[in-house]
């Protein structure tokens, strides 16, 4: 376990820059993690997928599937990966502060 | 370097034997590579605890792509660190695995300098796969494999690469032009191809005939296998030039054929094309005598899977036969209702194979708009607890009705 400090935002994080622990997540700590995953600025439609997953992942406990994640915020796929250019996996869940979205090679 | 080797008994044990041992290679590429070291050691100590030392899952990748990069880990990094971080990638193979010396010299020059040196050619998807190389060498190596033509491939829930065998380009039997289609369905479906949105992986495999040398009705999603719809050319001449040279055609070929579509009387083999399953065995056995007919297409087959989640499953009938013509529009617009109702109904690592199976083949067919066909039954149903009496009867009745 690694410990990511960016400003004043100091939390522990897996080897990829997932949130070790999700409950510890906030706005600043957002911004913070945005910053790594090549994220310029959060602008509102940052905030609608990031808050969207955020709301999921606190329902369910996982991260929803992709055509879910664009059905339910209105963006398409090429639309989220102009907010989040790691995808929608790598870089939206992260900033969301989910823990890693298991998949498969 | 070379005397930091770590002691290997284990491993040494297999590299003994003609085979070729992939222990061998991975010490080659020790001499040079600090990884490869540590991979030794680390595959080493595995064999000893009778465990795994990679943890599964890593989520690493270069901007603007979901896939294409698989990530690793080991969990023992102190003890190992060059090989903490051995995240793989997926590089997009030409179609049919033709290269320039020069191109493959390239790609090993960029995987010495930002990777392990290790490569697999080819992963069981087709792709060239490099092995083992740390996070903050990602977007380098990206950015050099383009340099020089080349572009990630497919991993997780997209479009896999699409693969092929070489086809036309040097295989008499190719029924249709594989690297073609290929080459056309990996430019055509790049989104999806890099950018994961599926409920599971898809894979396309293109075989240019029943040979299927790209195993493609065992493991692709979509088969696209190349096929003929006439007539077995045959020479007769050549035949019986074979049956002197000491063939047995009654042992060797006839009692091999599976439609039971073939009379040899010591002089002439007759074929009863009607009955012929295009399954190359007699094609194969007389390669100078026979051949696939002139007018050639594919079949098109959908649903394998080999055994992960659940189990194998090989591939049945979409469409009976199918030309290719370029640029493939019926076959991208097929594509493109299967995946709409696949994610939409689709469980989360749910291969379509198993969609199909689970939605039935009839809802199935009807929502993407094909109509049933006996060619889509691979078997009879056999099962005692079905009593084709109430069918029969209710047959008859219609039939009854419309008389009336």
């Amino acid at each position: 376990m690694a410990t990511f400090e960016h400003g004043s935002v100091k939390i522990e994080v897996d080897e990829d820059g997932f949130m070790a622990e999700p409950e510890n997540w906030n706005q600043d700590v957002a911004l913070a993690l945005a910053s790594t995953e090549g994220v310029g600025a959060m602008t509102e439609s940052h905030w609608k997928v990031a808050n969207y997953l955020r709301d999921y992942y606190k329902q369910f406990g996982i991260a929803p599937m992709i055509r879910k994640l664009c059905k339910e915020t209105g963006f398409s796929l090429k639309e989220i990966y102009d907010l989040y250019p790691s995808g929608p996996a790598k870089g939206a869940c992260k900033v969301a502060g989910l823990p890693k979205p298991t998949g498969c090679v | 370097m070379a005397d930091k080797l770590p002691p290997t008994p284990k491993l040494d044990e297999l590299e003994k034997g003609p085979w070729p041992s992939f222990v061998s290679e991975i010490k080659m590429a020790a001499k040079s590579s600090l990884a490869s070291q540590d991979l030794l050691g680390l595959l080493e100590r595995s064999y000893n605890e009778k465990i795994g030392h990679w943890k599964h899952g890593g989520i690493v990748g270069v901007l603007g792509y979901g896939g294409g990069v698989i990530g690793r880990y080991c969990d023992l990094p102190a003890e190992f660190p060059n090989v903490s971080h051995f995240h793989t990638v997926r590089v997009n193979q030409p179609a049919g695995w033709y290269y320039k010396t020069d191109a493959l010299r390239k790609i090993c020059d960029i995987w010495e300098k930002r990777g392990s040196g290790l490569t697999n050619m080819h992963g069981s998807t087709g792709d060239i796969i490099l092995l083992g190389t740390r996070t903050d060498e990602l977007e380098p190596i990206f950015a050099e494999l383009t340099a020089i033509g080349f572009d990630l491939g497919g991993s997780g829930s997209d479009v896999r690469t699409p693969s092929c065998c070489l086809g036309k380009s040097r295989c008499e039997w190719a029924c249709y032009d594989t690297m073609a289609l290929t080459h056309d369905l990996t430019q055509s479906f790049q989104d999806e191809l890099h950018r994961p949105a599926f409920p599971y992986k898809f894979k396309f495999k293109m075989s240019g005939c029943p040979n299927d040398c790209v195993a493609s009705v065992a493991r692709a999603d979509i088969s696209i296998i190349g096929t003929w719809r006439d007539n077995i050319r045959v020479n007769q001449d050549a035949v019986l030039e074979y049956t002197k040279n000491g063939l047995n055609i009654q042992k060797e070929v006839i009692a091999f054929c599976p439609g039971k579509c073939m009379e040899w009387d010591g002089k002439q083999l007759d074929i009863d094309n009607s009955t012929c399953r295009r399954c190359m065995h007699c094609i194969n056995v007389m390669p100078k005598a026979l051949r696939p007919g002139k007018d050639t297409g594919a079949t098109v087959l959908i649903g394998s899977k080999a055994p992960i989640i659940e189990g194998a499953l090989l591939s049945s009938v979409l469409i009976p036969f199918w030309k290719p013509v370029a640029p493939y529009t019926d076959l991208k617009d097929l594509m493109g209702r299967i995946w709409e109702i696949w994610c939409e109904e689709g469980k989360n690592r749910e291969r379509i194979g198993e969609f199909i199976q689970r939605m039935g083949m009839g809802n199935f067919l009807e929502t993407i708009g094909v109509e049933p066909i006996p060619e889509m039954v691979a078997h009879p149903r056999e099962n005692p607890y079905v009593f084709y009496e109430e069918y029969l009867v209710e047959d008859d009745e219609e039939e009854g009705q419309d008389k009336n």
